[in-house]
């Protein structure tokens, strides 16, 4: 029999309903890959009781012919989402031990087409990172490494690691500056940021609320397309969800390109952009005129401020949005004297680093004297950002860019490490997508001379996810990137 | 003249004070979240995940809350912003759960307005209104249970509020007084506040500063909380206006601060002085989109508003004949004002406010019971004022009649029938009394025709007497003046 | 920004830092500080703040009572409750 763990989604559907295979024979399979594989830290929490239960009904409806989109399909979810009666962290110390009595929309969602859980995936702290090292449980591997061990990105980096590694079908993730497509960069898969109101934010622990938003991680366009399918949604509970219909992604996957406008923005072409990303970009675009495509300049001049707004912006919600873990009503207290001195202690031992210097700088530019010239220049310049987006996709359809400046760097890498600011490089050509709300998706493009992947960025427009899978569909089948490590 | 001055040392000194109402909004459920506003469930009973801050939980904005506050800004003549935003307000404690409130910044729902209230003496003047913003109530600590530990019940928090913020417009206690009565009465009216200051349902904050009179800057002031009756909030404006007389008149140096209303010492008492915890970091809420009125919206509310106190009134006077101060009396309540309608309906109503202002009230007093517990309805009472109108019955019977009515409950015409108390107008039955009186006192007949007229009363009452009441004064008097010539 | 900033901000966070650490903290601050200045080059003259990128108006919902009662499930994650209460260390008021 074929290694169970290899197939896509499409091609486990089509076992699962001609019976090739039971629904749970397949969940097996991966159990028995995430417990192997325990070494890479992917899971944070594993339910294969669950899984397995949930297996069991899968193929009872299976063997109805009652079969949907997902049934009997093995996901892991990104420990932001809060999951019914399961442990729910976001990574933190804070509510390590936190169990939701509640489910996330996009997790319910997923669970209503059919979804087997495996378990919770690694992350960043409340997703505030790119290399899934401020996890209160420790940094993920990713699978790609070689001697060293590499960071898989993040904040979504379990879940990238985990589809990388055969340990999950797909799996969720959130995107507030990168956190999708950096680690799905980083790892050698397909993930999805979807336009910010296309899926519900209920139920996700909160970052940066106006800009989070949840999309799916796979091994392929069409994967990221039936996941995508099925998580997205308007949702009465989430105000900013927006009430429109989701296209059947699946539809949209033909890669006939024939006429589609590539835009290709000049100033991304930085000074010292990694040759050899640079070198995949020309060919990605060359790529895409193979199949059609008409390439056009564009010019994106305000992206350069993006990582600048973004580190304004996104802190000022995090500082507000994470006063509520505050060891009152969930999380770890720590005793105190008095009302205040529980809420330092509690947080001064809950939160990391990371965390914590995110919270202080949105403390301070939110505080009397700082905010019109720290939060409101940056949501003006924010605006300017957008405003770039909106005139260039009057003359393209869909922009390419890669989706990071280099490959998956090591496990505490120094210069990361020195200074925040570098990390915080890493979100250099996603954030921008972000504060704009458009949907983004980063596909594998090749391999870099060490041997580990390069992704590329497909932007689209809001609310028009349709044509960045019809262009990545187009790319994916060009490239013909073989996840074999 | 309805300023109090203040006499200081070497000038005369003027209060300036405005007040800051909050006034829970009367709604079936919460203003951000589906739980129960129920007042006097069982602990913790009334609460949602989104209530108590649980992680991943976003507001969703009741539009009642949006409409009753509408309603409140047309009452009192303020204009209606059809761009309003929601902003949080930053800052941690017990009672509120999200470590944020809710609530409105910089675009209030409500704008400017203007009030006109009447003072004892009869002159009037008008408050201007700054805003009314809408927010969430916060939970209720309760620290009276445990020595060592405060309580938090969480079903108050999430209730709507309405805080208005009136303009520094006072000068006197009175007139922060009958504006308060004023306010209660209007938002009464409406239904979109139980008014009841006694029970938290309307809570109100004195911010007080005096200043020479002449002088137009302001001066530092004294921000007093929860002053929670009229009453309290005129005596604690007087003795904070005293106080701060006190302190210039000694030299001392008056600091903004925020201090509370002792009741029961009848004092206010320092509590803090501004500092940097009162920096609540406003900024967009980014979980609520704007809130967008359209004009048909505001018209509806316009044409589906209630007759207010102060149309009533006018039309009590103007159409009914009532003098202003009893009209003004009776349309405090509304549903005393509805009670005056319905006795009113088809009688005399200058009478029937008469009879409701005096011995109505009085035998309400008397039974300590409320309007709605009235054993006398307002037909009857109406129907009691007709038989005199009609003759039926005199005004001292009435009176008797009424005592009965308030014993047994029932019809005024029953109990006439019953006990038999119908005047008697028959011009010869009363010809009859009189002629018996005048036959059997010759005396007096002779002093009175002698010049001692006075004695006519004396006539008057043997009459009625021998008549068991009964007769018709107007008969009897006519009579007697024939027949003593 | 200076040492005092840093220790209002940290309270105002809700957090401690040890005094010795004060003053690389103020650093580190003035060296992100320092590069989101970048931002002051963009001339934003003008410019409205944009606050959402969503394009619908905010969805209302109906005056009805759908949740509630569910105060076992709301206690379940507390660290110390006592008589259906949340519970704290005493709040001086």
């Amino acid at each position: 029999m074929t290694d169970l763990t290899k197939l896509t989604i499409a091609q486990a559907r089509t076992g699962l309903d001609k019976k090739e295979f039971s629904a749970q024979e397949l969940t097996q399979a991966y159990i028995t890959n995430m417990e192997a594989k325990r070494n890479l830290n992917a899971y944070v929490c594993e339910t294969p009781d669950n899984a397995l239960k949930q297996a069991e009904a899968s193929q009872e409806a299976i063997n109805r012919g009652e079969a949907k989109d997902l049934t009997g399909i093995p996901l892991g979810i990104k420990d932001l989402f809060c999951t019914k009666g399961i442990p729910t962290t976001a990574c933190s110390g804070i509510i390590k031990n936190f169990v939701p009595p509640y489910e996330s929309t996009v997790s319910q969602n997923l669970l209503n087409a059919g979804a087997v859980f495996l378990g919770k995936l690694n992350m960043d702290e409340f997703a505030m990172g790119g290399s899934n090292e401020t996890s209160c449980f420790g940094p993920v591997i990713n699978p790609w490494s070689k001697d060293v061990p590499l960071t898989p990105g993040g904040s979504s980096g379990g879940s990238a690691a985990a589809v990388a590694a055969d340990m999950c079908m797909a799996a969720t993730g959130t995107d507030t500056g990168g956190s999708i497509r950096q680690p799905a960069s980083f790892c050698g898969v397909v993930g999805i940021k979807p336009t910010y109101g296309r899926c519900s934010r209920y139920g996700i622990m909160a970052f940066a609320s106006s800009l989070d938003q949840a999309g799916p991680i796979a091994k392929t366009v069409e994967d990221c397309a039936i996941m995508l399918k099925n998580m997205a949604g308007y949702d009465a509970k989430d105000s900013t969800s927006e009430n429109k219909e989701v296209p059947d992604f699946t539809k949209f996957l033909s890669g006939n390109i024939k006429g589609m406008k590539i835009g290709i923005p000049q100033e991304y072409r930085i000074d010292g952009l990694n040759d050899e990303v640079a070198a995949y970009w020309d060919k990605a675009t060359a790529m895409l005129k193979d199949r059609g495509a008409e390439i056009v300049n564009i010019s994106l001049p305000h992206s350069k401020y993006a990582l600048a707004t973004y580190y304004i912006i996104a802190p000022a919600e995090a500082s507000s949005n994470l006063a509520r873990y505050d060891g009152l009503r969930y999380g770890v207290r720590v005793d105190g004297n008095t009302l205040d001195e529980m809420y330092i202690n509690s947080r001064t031992a809950g939160f990391g680093a990371e965390v914590k210097r995110r919270i202080m700088i949105g403390t301070y530019v939110l505080s009397a004297g700082y905010y019109d010239a720290y939060f409101i220049k940056a949501q003006k310049v924010r605006r300017l950002i957008r405003n770039d987006f909106i005139e260039a996709f009057k003359k393209c359809d869909v922009i390419l860019t890669p989706t990071t400046t280099g490959a998956a760097f090591a496990i505490g890498d120094k210069t990361m490490k020195d200074n925040p600011i570098n990390m915080w490089l890493n979100d250099l050509f996603t954030v921008s997508i972000s504060l704009a709300g458009l949907p983004a998706m980063s596909l594998p493009i090749g391999l870099n001379s060490q041997g580990l992947p390069l992704g590329m960025q497909i932007i689209g427009q809001p609310f028009d996810e349709q044509r960045v899978f019809e262009a990545a569909s187009a790319l994916e089948k060009q490239v013909g990137f073989k996840g074999d490590k | 003249m309805t300023a109090m001055i203040l006499k200081g040392k070497d000038a005369d000194w003027e209060i300036v004070c405005g007040l800051e109402i909050h006034c829970q909004i009367i709604s079936k459920s919460k203003i951000y979240s589906g739980a129960s506003t129920q007042y006097g469930s069982d602990v913790n009973e009334n609460v949602s995940f989104v209530d108590a801050g649980m992680p991943g939980m976003l507001p969703v904005l009741n539009e009642e809350c949006v409409h009753q506050a509408v309603k409140t800004g047309l009452a009192l003549n303020c204009h209606i912003n059809k761009h309003s935003a929601f902003a949080r307000k930053n800052y941690f404690y017990a009672d509120l759960p999200q470590g944020y409130q809710i609530t409105q910044d910089k675009f209030p729902l409500v704008g400017e307005g203007k009030v006109e209230i009447t003072l004892e003496d009869g002159s009037k003047k008008e408050i201007g209104i700054e805003r009314i913003h809408i927010e969430q109530d916060a939970a209720k600590s309760i620290h009276d249970i445990s020595p060592t530990k405060t309580f938090i019940d969480f079903n108050r928090c999430g209730v709507g509020l309405m805080e208005l913020v009136t303009k520094p417009d006072f000068r006197s206690p009175e007139e922060a007084g009958a504006f308060l009565k004023k306010l209660r009465s209007i938002v009464r009216y409406l239904g979109t506040c139980d008014g009841n200051m006694d029970e938290g349902s309307m809570r109100c904050d004195a911010s007080v500063s005096i200043r020479k009179v002449g002088e137009t800057d302001l001066r530092p002031r004294a921000e007093m909380k929860n002053v929670n009756s009229v009453k309290f909030a005129m005596q604690a404006i007087e003795y904070e206006a005293k106080r701060q007389l006190d302190l210039y008149d000694n030299g001392e140096v008056m600091e903004q601060q925020t201090r509370k209303f002792d009741a029961v010492k009848g004092v206010t008492e320092f509590l803090r002085k501004k500092e940097f915890a009162d920096d609540y970091r406003y900024f967009p809420e980014p979980d609520l989109l704007p809130l967008e009125l359209s004009d048909e919206y505001i018209n509806k509310v316009k044409s589906e508003m209630p007759e207010l106190p102060d149309e009533k009134k006018k039309r009590f006077v103007e159409k009914l004949g009532l003098t202003p101060y009893d009209a003004e009396v009776i349309c405090e309540d509304k549903e005393t004002a509805a009670f005056f309608e319905t006795a009113a309906q088809g009688h005399d109503a200058k009478k029937v406010a008469n009879w409701l202002m005096g011995d109505f009230f009085a035998m309400l007093n008397e039974k300590k019971l409320s309007l709605s517990e009235s054993p006398i309805s307002a037909q009857n009472l109406g129907a009691l004022v007709e038989l005199v109108s009609q003759n039926v019955i005199n005004g001292k019977t009435a009176k008797d009649v009424f005592v009965l009515m308030a014993q047994t409950g029932d019809a005024p015409e029953k109990i006439v029938e019953e006990k038999g108390l119908k005047q008697v107008t028959d011009t010869s039955a009363i010809e009859k009394i009189v002629d018996d009186i005048l036959s059997s006192n010759p005396d007096n007949v002779a002093a009175y025709k002698a010049g001692k007229v006075n004695l006519m009363g004396w006539f008057v009452g043997q009459v009625m007497k021998a008549s068991s009441g009964k007769a018709n004064p107007a008969v009897v008097n006519q009579l007697l003046k024939q027949k003593l010539g | 920004m200076d040492e005092q900033t840093v220790k209002k901000i940290t309270f105002l966070s809700r957090l401690k830092i040890d005094d010795d650490k004060v003053e690389s903290t103020k650093d580190e601050f003035v060296k992100i500080l320092s590069w989101v200045d970048q931002l002051k080059e963009v001339n934003t003259d003008g410019i409205e703040p944009l606050v959402s990128v969503n394009q619908n108006n905010i969805a209302l919902r109906k005056d009805e009572v759908t949740d509630g009662n569910k105060s076992a499930e709301v206690l379940a994650n507390a660290p110390m409750k006592e008589y259906g209460y949340f519970a704290v260390p005493k709040v001086v008021e």
